[in-house]
């Protein structure tokens, strides 16, 4: 029998001594070790806490268990077919990294986008960014032990992963969008679920709220958790709801408009408490102000063509390949080749239900990127982990890491 | 170009002898690794940019001078306005100092240029490795790192492609 391979890295003491405190390592303190494979993480976060008794001392997180590659396997595909990747990242908010890296290959090539696909792009991102904190919500209040609204949030969401396969015909890994505008125009139930939809989900908010924004033990678990000043916030990078909830009105969609955010009346909502219960309420009206755009762009819908007639960057629609040479030819070389980008770099960002979600392209004038690059939110954000959770209880980081919303495959790409 | 990025551009070109060029209506300065740390001073404390929104790489192998640009990105919340640095590298294992103190999220973009470029942050505070394993090989977003698999050596050709894959050899 061939000798099995057993040998453990063994753990030594000099690997921890700078990471953790003195008392430690004298044994003052206890070093516990919390996920990949914990409920509350979120997915696969591992946390190395330092324990005095129930409260943390220390948090030290480790990321990477979901580390794909993403960034390098773009490199090897044209800049079209690298796109199916961009929704494995943040699988909460798919159609968002699809308009990002849209709009960043139109912006290195100069590609232009019907309006008609700008405001179905807007539509399905805000109702991309409802689903996401309908699965925040539901996850943050379960780790809370408030197990009804879990199953209340994932109900709604269904409705919107419903809509979202309507239209690119998968739930979640859609790649709807394409550069120069959709994959397809929307079918002719779309508008009327949209519609229901909106009909329907404001009392399901007031139900939320109903449940949790006055529950004395939800009040209890978030408020004066994990306070965050405004000050911390911009030094630490952190963007999005987190940011907004310490006080600093900053969107994207209002700041830099893309997509034709700027023809839309909403508001920004913050709160100038910085702890959990912030962060809750931004979310909580984030969804309200995510449906006012939505009413907005629907009921001003335009109709029109959903995809550039720039024949060298979109491919021709089947019809033409029997008639047109030209049409063939075009085919034959995107579908083989793809489009060549100039030389250069741009960088896109896009207001993602986490945070600014950005990406950095750089082309080297042939079909396929040179350097893609991700600034994801819940990377960033989740280096401010180990500052809110010292000095609470355990029980309390499940909150915390709960009220930053971290997606997994967002932080490790 | 907007004003104050006018301004701003224009102090680190005359203070660092810095270069400023324009693609796609983005400001991006490139500037030598030796004066970053000072430049992101000034910009952060005279220019009031206040976040640092990115940190990144670029690498251009096989060329080797520059054989890397380390992109910066900055946003001023008081003006709206992002800047991008980009330091031109050399040579294969390029070190630099670290600007941690002046924007603590530099921490884990560091930490990340470190495990995907081999780019060598000097006097920082914790530079592991942050999505590889810790005992990884090689660092793989270089261009020289093959793409999850390995091109058959044959007699003929094997010398060949032996120089291009520096880290299968143990």
């Amino acid at each position: 029998m061939p000798e099995l391979d057993t040998h453990i890295e063994e753990v030594s003491l000099d690997g921890l001594r700078r990471l953790v405190s003195e008392e430690a390592i004298e044994g003052r303190t206890v070093l516990l070790n919390m996920g990949p494979q914990h409920p509350s993480t979120h997915g696969v976060l591992r946390l190395l806490l330092e324990l005095d008794g129930e409260k943390v001392v220390n948090c030290i997180p480790d990321v990477g268990f979901l580390h794909t590659g993403i960034e390098k396997n773009m490199e090897a595909k044209t800049y079209e077919k690298a796109e199916v990747m961009t929704d494995r990242l943040d699988y909460l908010n798919t159609v968002g990294n699809n308009l990002v890296y849209c709009l960043a290959i139109e912006k290195l090539v100069g590609l232009d986008v019907p309006v008609r696909a700008q405001a179905i792009r807007v539509i399905l991102t805000e109702l991309q960014r409802i689903a996401s904190h309908l699965v925040w919500l539901g996850t943050h209040a379960l780790d809370l032990a408030a197990m009804s609204v879990f199953l209340y949030c994932f109900r709604e969401r269904e409705v919107i992963l419903d809509i979202i396969e309507m239209c690119g015909g998968q739930r979640m890994m859609a790649t709807f969008f394409r550069p120069g505008g959709l994959w397809r125009d929307t079918p002719v139930e779309f508008e009327a679920a949209v519609r229901n939809f909106l009909k329907n989900f404001p009392k399901r908010i007031k139900e939320y709220e109903d449940l949790l924004s006055k529950n004395p033990l939800f009040l209890e678990r978030t408020k004066n958790i994990g306070v965050f000043t405004a000050e911390d916030a911009i030094r630490w990078g952190v963007t999005g709801p987190t940011l907004r909830a310490s006080g600093i009105s900053h969107d994207l969609r209002k700041v830099h408009p893309y997509s034709g955010y700027e023809q839309y009346d909403f508001e920004v909502p913050t709160s100038d408490m910085g702890d959990t219960y912030g962060r809750y309420l931004v979310r909580i009206e984030e969804m309200r102000q995510s449906l006012r755009i939505v009413q907005q762009a629907l009921d001003k819908l335009p109709y029109g063509p959903v995809r550039s007639n720039n024949r060298k960057f979109v491919p021709p629609p089947r019809s033409e390949l029997g008639v047109s040479m030209e049409a063939l030819i075009h085919h034959f070389k995107l579908w083989t080749e793809g489009f060549p980008a100039p030389k250069g770099a741009v960088y896109v960002a896009v207001e993602s239900p986490r945070g600014e979600l950005g990406v950095f392209l750089e082309g080297d004038g042939g079909p396929k990127p040179y350097r893609v690059h991700w600034r994801t939110p819940s990377f960033v954000n989740l280096q401010i982990l180990p500052l809110l959770a010292k000095g609470h209880l355990v029980a309390d980081l499940v909150a915390l890491i709960g009220t930053v919303d971290i997606v997994l495959g967002d932080v490790d790409r | 170009m907007s004003d104050p990025i006018q301004i701003a551009t224009q102090a680190i070109e005359e203070r660092f002898g810095a270069q400023s060029s324009e693609f796609r209506e983005q400001v991006s300065l490139i500037i030598q690794p030796e004066h970053i740390v000072q430049a992101c001073q000034v910009l952060h404390n005279e220019f009031s940019f206040d976040m640092l929104v990115d940190q990144t790489a670029v690498d251009y192998w096989p060329q080797e001078t520059p054989r890397f640009h380390l992109v910066y990105q900055l946003y001023s919340y008081t003006y709206h306005i992002r800047l991008f640095l980009r330091v031109p590298l050399n040579g294969n294992v390029p070190s630099l100092p670290t600007i941690e103190s002046i924007y603590p999220n530099a921490n884990w973009h560091e930490r990340e240029l470190w495990d995907m470029f081999g780019i060598h942050f000097e006097n920082h505070s914790d530079l592991r490795r942050i999505l590889m394993p810790h005992d990884w090989e090689g660092h793989p977003l270089r261009k020289d790192y093959p793409l999850g698999y390995e091109e058959v050596q044959f007699t003929f050709n094997y010398d060949e492609i032996d120089v291009r894959k520096p880290y299968a050899k143990k």
